[in-house]
């Protein structure tokens, strides 16, 4: 059942997914491990009590850096963040240092090219961490390079490895390697120290749990991943468990749940299009989404609570009379609640929760009862207000 | 009582004219966990290579197809409940159907055990 698999890229823990028994798979142009011998139920549910470690090198972390910085921290930030303004619907302007912010990049008629995260630097004036996803890397980044022109240098970080600790025990086991890494805010990152070598660590990832971002060299790659193996809180985690985690924690997918004819407000994702960008209708695909967020809307992404089947990725959704309304882009089984849910775009009139739809599954009509989501409510770390 | 295998990873074992279908142990651990299984209804008449029943993982649906001819005289509903059990017994406890063999001469298209160990290897 192994085929060859020509042009995957690796990343620098190839070989120590193998030798855990991870099973390789084609994803995002890397050769990666989908689960390993835990399997992906027994590998999510220990992410959801204890610490998942998950190899996420092919995305593509980068740094854009002003090249003539004034000096000045808060005029250098306002100068790089008025270069990536332009193509993003967040609040770039108004980070603090140190602080992660996720955004869209947005084509312009408003759709979604990527979702992204950016960052300012907590140290260096005119400087920003942008981290993109793995399939459509190479795009934002030229997107982003030629935005920044002559005033700033985009320097791709995805040569070294990326790796993820989550769940409520990630940062306990994280801080007693990297003292420090505790006292990082939600959504926040800082450079750290390690045996000699520069780490970034961000106190974010795409679970719904506590959990850091560790960016490291790939030299180094191995140790760290074996150093966080080494506790015994800690288990490699595969991609299959990764797609289940994030889709219980309601967190879109790109390719899947967002492509570039989906606007961050058909997303659900109102939150990433900041006040100040609306107030001045200064992002792409203004028009649109501006409209939208008076109520001009004809779709929106919701949860289902499907009955029986998984419904997976293209089942059509429909009303309680049998007429379509609508697809699901992202469907599976939920091992945190022992049920199938999906993720769908629906007509705002079908949307509130409570809402009795139908999918069809294998030409079977199955329930499903539109709900809030997150389906497993977010567990982030909050600072207690001092 | 024989057992003979598909290339597609079903086994059926022969008692008598019945056909006691399921996944095989390499098929199981190539799907990962079992959360859902899709049963024929009894009665339903199936030609080999139908698609008899559906098993999905937390990450696909598969279709588990007729090895041979028949009709469909039993279902495991155990599986409704716990799926996992074609996980962890996928050749006693986690059998998907029965089925009565129209035309026992279809057996012999199928790969013995010796065939079958051979395919997987």
């Amino acid at each position: 059942m192994s085929e060859p698999v020509e042009d995957l890229k690796t990343t620098p823990l190839y070989a120590k997914h193998v030798a855990a028994g991870g099973r390789m798979v084609p994803f995002g142009g890397y050769n990666l491990p989908v689960q390993y011998n835990t399997g992906i139920m027994g590998e999510h549910k220990w992410t959801r009590e204890h610490a998942g470690l998950f190899d996420v090198s092919h995305m593509g972390p980068s740094f854009l850096t002003l090249n003539n910085p004034s000096g000045d921290a808060d005029a250098d930030h306002a100068a790089v963040a008025a270069l990536v303004e332009p193509l993003v619907c967040g609040d770039i302007n108004g980070l603090k240092p140190g602080q992660v912010r996720y955004t869209l990049l947005l084509n312009e008629t408003g759709g979604a090219i990527d979702d992204l995260m950016v960052a300012r630097s907590p140290l260096f004036p005119g400087s920003l961490y942008i981290v993109v996803n793995a399939g459509t890397k190479d795009n934002d980044f030229d997107i982003i390079a030629k935005a920044a022109g002559d005033k700033a240098k985009l320097t791709r970080a995805d040569d070294g490895a990326l790796l993820a600790l989550q769940g409520p025990e990630a940062v306990a086991v994280l801080d007693t390697i990297v003292p420090g890494v505790a006292e990082l805010g939600f959504m926040t990152y800082a450079p750290f120290e390690w045996n000699g070598t520069k780490l970034i660590i961000a106190r974010s990832g795409y679970t719904g749990e506590d959990g850091c971002e560790i960016l490291c060299d790939a030299s180094v790659a191995e140790a760290m991943w074996d150093a966080l193996l080494a506790d015994e809180r800690v288990k490699p985690i595969g991609l299959g468990a990764r797609d289940s985690l994030r889709l219980e924690a309601g967190l879109p997918l790109y390719g899947h749940d967002l492509d570039e004819t989906v606007s961050p407000t058909e997303a659900g994702l109102n939150f990433a299009v900041s006040k100040r960008r609306r107030e001045s209708a200064d992002f792409p695909g203004a028009a649109r989404i501006l409209k939208e967020f008076g109520g001009e809307l004809s779709r929106i992404r919701v949860g289902l609570f499907v009955e029986g089947a998984p419904a997976r990725e293209g089942t059509e959704i429909l009303d309680a009379s049998g007429m379509v309304v609508g697809k699901v882009t992202s469907g599976g089984f939920a091992p945190s609640l022992a049920r199938a849910i999906a993720l769908g775009f629906v007509p705002p009139a079908h949307a509130t929760p409570g809402t009795q739809l139908q999918v069809s599954v294998r030409g079977r009509m199955q329930p499903a009862q539109v709900t809030a989501t997150p389906f497993v409510p977010h567990r982030y770390f909050r600072k207690a207000k001092s | 009582m024989t057992t003979k295998f598909t290339p597609d990873h079903e086994y059926i074992r022969v008692e008598g004219a019945t056909g006691i279908v399921g996944i095989t142990p390499y098929a199981q651990n190539a799907l990962g966990d079992i959360v859902f299984v899709e049963l024929p209804s009894v009665g339903k008449v199936l030609k080999k290579g139908d698609e008899a029943a559906v098993v999905e993982s937390v990450k696909a649906a598969s279709e588990i197809y007729a090895p041979v001819s028949g009709t469909v005289t039993e279902v495991n509903s155990a599986l409704s409940g716990e799926p996992g059990l074609i996980n962890t017994d996928p050749e006693a406890a986690g059998w998907i159907y029965k089925i009565s063999i129209a035309n026992a001469g279809e057996l012999d298209g199928l790969l013995d055990a010796v065939a079958y160990a051979d395919l997987t290897k």
